[in-house]
């Protein structure tokens, strides 16, 4: 049986303490802050937003990696507090930033491709070889490369592995996180192309986390922008780009830099300061850089506005 | 108009164990006062070397030769390092990418902003206070008074940069070299930083060289670029030239591997260049492109492939210049030939 | 289309050297290393031929031939190269012998040590938080600790003998273990490879094992190197002080010990192993610095 949602969390929240000195009580950071979403399978959702957003949080979360504070995630409709950190790791696999960080120096590439077989005692030891050689196939690494170590490859090559090692058990969903943000333009779109390429092939559900918009843009199908640990606005991406709705996410969006010379650089009008997550502002926590702001907005909180196609979180959508 | 800064067949060859690493081989430009200069290329190009090479912050196994490296009409090359010393942060100011790193972490904003002042313009400490204030507002920094008390660490990344900015400007230089200043930062302070050095560029009249690997960065605040590939400018001209006819097949591809909104459908393929970089150690002869190039042939292989200027230019200011064996009406039917 | 490519080797067919590769030849081109295991290997071999080595019997004493000097000196004889000592047992053969105990102090101390002081380091780096607390306040404890009073209470306590001074020491010396791999652990545990490893769903020991300690392995045998040397020093010491290893034995503290009434008259008697002992704690940090500059070039100045 299969189901739409393929990853679902219900209501996620995320809260560290953060200690603000010796003799001074904690102060909590809410890191993610009441977030639902539903990812459908096949879909790639891109998840945008300033650093601090609460992305990365989230994303380990929807790896298993740590455990929300309050809220369900759901894998394939199973709770993922129930399932073994293996069944979880054959359904979600990440691909990390940096590929120079991601992959083991110590160990060769055959031995990074084969640890997910290893590590899930996967059937017939004497097939694995054959295994790791077709997947670095899948993925345009030669054979030759088996032996080598990862110092001895290129960034586009390396992070060519670590695509390798997070489908050899072929999972149904990668999260991504800044697939592309480390690895040169010339390397950037060879890898992008990769992964639409992967996804067609072996139908698979992407969540890419990306502050490269154009990236998002060229790949996603829907895109979720957050502000503050809360998701501001998920729309389909045409919609979005075309007819954002927050404020938030259309000045996100006007920060985009096309290769265009005819074109200057427009204000985004945010202002100099991230808000600081211990201390966020009162009501919409983006009200102090909000270039639309109304009376109300520092004194109350938006609710999710249903859109039709996504959800908008603000004011100016109320009825 | 007379440059601000001009450099003639700049070479920087670096000693390894396998032999010499040509890592910049011959190249010259200039930048004007108001201008924007962008160099751009991938990693590995000798991008920021070059910019190095400018301040004459090499590593010292580092080996720099050039035909002529002036600065407001006087010879580098014969400064000593104490009046080079003088020119970094009072005449020529560098902004790094990475803001934490470069500054001190144990002295407060203010201490940091107003020392290259007292140092190299001998104010008072009044005086440089107030001037410290005076930039910190002027970059956009809000309480600035309060903020000189401040401690570099207290600071976000945007904030961080915004201070190196500042105090890159204490001195009024009359050259700004930023190394990638906006690569470590969020979109949303990129857009703000470009924007801020833009303006400033233009209201104190400065240079500007940006190093940049973004292409996106480069349409929209350069007036002219520089586009190096293996330690050579492969392609030069004024900005709307390069974007709207890029000539030499490095450029074309660099433009063909970014998606563009609304330009480029959905998923897509993306244009790809194949192969790597050349290994610049040892005799390099002929186009260091040419592996990786779809268009090339045995002419590629052969020495003294001159940059030359683009066809057809008449229009005054307009530069182009380009790097390849091909005619540029041949490169630019390729292009359409591909699309 | 044919494309010239004579003058531009095939980028594809330039690999860079192995890791293990670059190690070797490094290596082999750092003197200081070279010298230290040289100097190290002698005493191995001199330790473990000790019996077909020696001229004599490290024990047999005769009280006709004490105190002869060595070769060099004028009343010297090829007889007994490094002369005798105040029971005229060979020297030489005392110290082939000595550098037996000297090294399995040293290592033993060393293992002892070393897996206490990693396991400890690794947890608080791994783990963190409160794991991290507690083992950071037992290293402050240790540290406050002098370790030869120390030691010499316990051997003063539980009498001494060559385990038990090679515990006592294992168990003192473990802290720069601890210090060194604690920090190194907190980097590596911030790597993407740790976390892709944990999202794999490796047991934390698996992590560990193969992820965290193939690549804290320098900083590892560089402080195991320098923790042999500080045994060694320390086992002199406490031999010296008649606390460590007991007479008949041949230890070079306890030589220098029982040589120190006729350092005035005959200072080789104390020159000699005072020597190796130098010798040993020479190599085996010239070594140490060694290993680190080969495995680690990046940290080189």
């Amino acid at each position: 049986m299969t189901t739409p949602n393929v990853l679902e969390i219900r209501d996620i929240y995320q809260t560290y303490q953060i200690s603000k000195g010796l003799f001074q009580p904690k102060k909590p950071l809410h890191a993610v802050n009441g977030v639902s979403l539903k990812v459908a399978r096949g879909e790639v959702l891109g998840l945008v937003g300033e650093s601090g957003c609460g992305k990365s949080t989230l994303a380990k979360i929807l790896l298993g990696l740590l455990k929300p504070t309050q809220g369900e995630v759901l894998i394939d409709d199973k709770p993922v507090a129930d399932l073994d950190r293996l069944d979880i790791a054959r359904m979600v696999q990440p691909i990390f930033q940096d590929p120079y960080s991601s992959l083991n120096p110590r160990k060769s590439v055959g031995s990074i491709i084969s640890l997910p077989l290893r590590v899930q005692n996967a059937p017939n030891p004497e097939t694995w070889q054959k295994r790791v050689e077709e997947t670095m196939d899948l993925v345009g690494l030669p054979k030759r490369v088996y032996n080598n170590y990862p110092s001895q490859m290129s960034g586009g090559q390396r992070q060519r592995v670590a695509i390798a090692r997070a489908l050899i058990n072929r999972p149904q969903v990668v999260i991504c996180d800044e697939p592309t943000s480390a690895l040169d333009v010339s390397v950037q779109s060879q890898i992008l192309n990769l992964l639409v390429d992967l996804r067609q092939e072996l139908g698979l559900t992407y969540v890419i986390i990306s502050h490269n918009l154009a990236v998002v843009e060229h790949i996603a199908t829907r895109v979720a922008v957050m502000y503050l640990g809360r998701m501001v606005e998920v729309a389909d991406t045409d919609d979005l780009f075309e007819a954002r709705q927050h404020p938030y996410s259309q000045a996100l969006l006007n920060s985009v830099l096309t290769p265009d010379p005819s074109l200057g650089i427009s204000d985004s009008h945010l202002g100099a300061t991230y808000p600081n997550p211990i201390d966020p502002p009162s009501g919409c926590t983006f009200h102090p850089r909000c270039a639309k702001k109304m009376a109300h907005c520092d004194s109350e909180a938006p609710t999710p506005i249903d859109t039709g196609s996504g959800v908008v979180e603000c004011h100016l959508y109320k009825d | 108009m007379t440059a601000l800064f001009e450099v003639k067949n700049l070479t920087i060859d670096i000693p390894v164990p396998s032999g010499m690493l040509h890592a910049v081989r011959g190249i010259s430009f200039e930048a004007m006062r108001g201008e924007t200069l962008c160099i751009v290329g991938e990693s590995g190009c000798g991008k920021s070397l070059t910019s190095l090479a400018m301040m004459d912050l090499l590593p010292t196994t580092a080996i720099r030769n050039a035909e002529k490296m002036t600065f407001q009409g006087q010879d580098m090359r014969s400064f000593s390092e104490h009046q080079m010393s003088d020119i970094r942060g009072s005449q020529m100011g560098m902004i790094f990418q990475e803001p934490m790193t470069s500054l001190n972490p144990s002295y407060s904003i203010g201490d940091q902003l107003t020392e290259m002042l007292i140092r190299h313009k001998n104010a008072s400490r009044a005086e440089a206070r107030e001037r410290a204030i005076y930039l910190l507002e002027k970059v956009g920094i809000t309480a600035a008074a309060s903020r000189l008390n401040q401690y570099p660490h207290q600071l976000s990344g945007g904030l961080r940069q915004r201070v190196m900015i500042a105090m890159m400007l204490m001195c009024d230089p009359a050259l700004i070299i930023a190394d990638e200043p906006t690569t470590a930062l969020d979109v949303t302070i990129q857009a703000q930083i470009l924007l801020l050095l833009a303006e400033l560029q233009k209201e104190f009249d400065m240079g500007l060289i940006l190093i940049t690997h973004d292409l996106g960065v480069v349409a929209r605040v350069a007036d002219r670029v520089a586009v190096m590939y293996a330690g050579e400018i492969v392609e030069a001209g004024t900005a709307e030239e390069i974007f709207n006819r890029p000539t030499h097949p490095y450029t074309q591809g660099l433009l063909d591997c970014i998606p563009i909104p609304g330009k480029t459908a959905r998923g897509a393929k993306l244009g790809a260049i194949p192969g790597i970089v050349p290994s610049l150690v040892g005799v390099i002869e002929g186009c260091s492109f040419r592996e990786r190039c779809k268009y090339a042939s045995d002419a590629c292989a052969k020495p003294g492939i001159e940059l030359v200027p683009v066809s057809g230019i008449v229009e005054e200011h307009v530069t182009h210049d380009y790097r390849c064996v091909l005619s540029a009406d041949q490169c630019v039917e390729n292009l359409a030939g591909n699309a | 289309m044919t494309v010239n490519t004579s003058k531009l080797p095939d980028p594809a067919t330039i690999l860079e050297p192995s890791p293990t590769q670059l190690l070797t030849r490094r290596a082999f081109g750092h003197t200081g290393l070279m010298i230290g295991g040289g100097i190290l290997l002698i005493m191995l071999i001199m330790a473990l031929f000790a019996p077909i080595l020696a001229p004599f019997d490290p024990y047999d004493q005769d009280l006709a031939q004490r105190l002869i000097p060595p070769v060099w000196h004028d009343k010297g004889s090829w007889g007994h190269p490094l002369g005798t000592d105040n029971l005229g047992r060979d020297y030489i053969t005392r110290i082939i012998y000595g550098a037996r105990i000297s090294l399995l102090i040293g290592f033993s101390a060393m293992l002892i040590s070393g897996v206490l002081g990693t396991a400890l380091g690794v947890a608080a780096g791994y783990f963190g938080g409160r794991v991290d607390m507690v083992i950071t306040f037992l290293i402050t404890t240790r540290l406050a600790m002098p370790v030869i009073l120390v030691a010499l209470a316990v051997v003063a306590l539980l009498g001494s003998s060559l385990q038990i001074v090679i515990w006592v020491l294992g168990l003192l010396i473990w802290d720069r273990f601890a210090v060194v791999m604690r920090s190194a652990t907190q980097q590596i545990r911030t790597m993407d490879y740790v976390t892709s490893a944990r999202a794999l769903g490796c047991s934390t020991l698996r992590i560990i094992l193969s992820e965290i300690l193939p690549n804290v392995a320098n900083a590892l045998i560089v402080v195991a190197t320098l923790e042999v040397a500080h045994a060694v020093l320390l086992e002199a010491a406490l031999s010296f002080l008649g606390l460590g290893v007991q007479p008949p034995e041949p230890s070079w503290g306890l030589m220098i010990s029982e040589g120190k009434s006729h350092m005035f008259f005959k200072p080789w008697v104390i020159a000699i192993p005072g020597t190796a002992i130098f010798l040993l704690v020479l190599a085996i940090n010239l070594l140490g610095d060694g290993i680190r500059d080969v495995t680690a070039p990046e940290n080189r100045n």
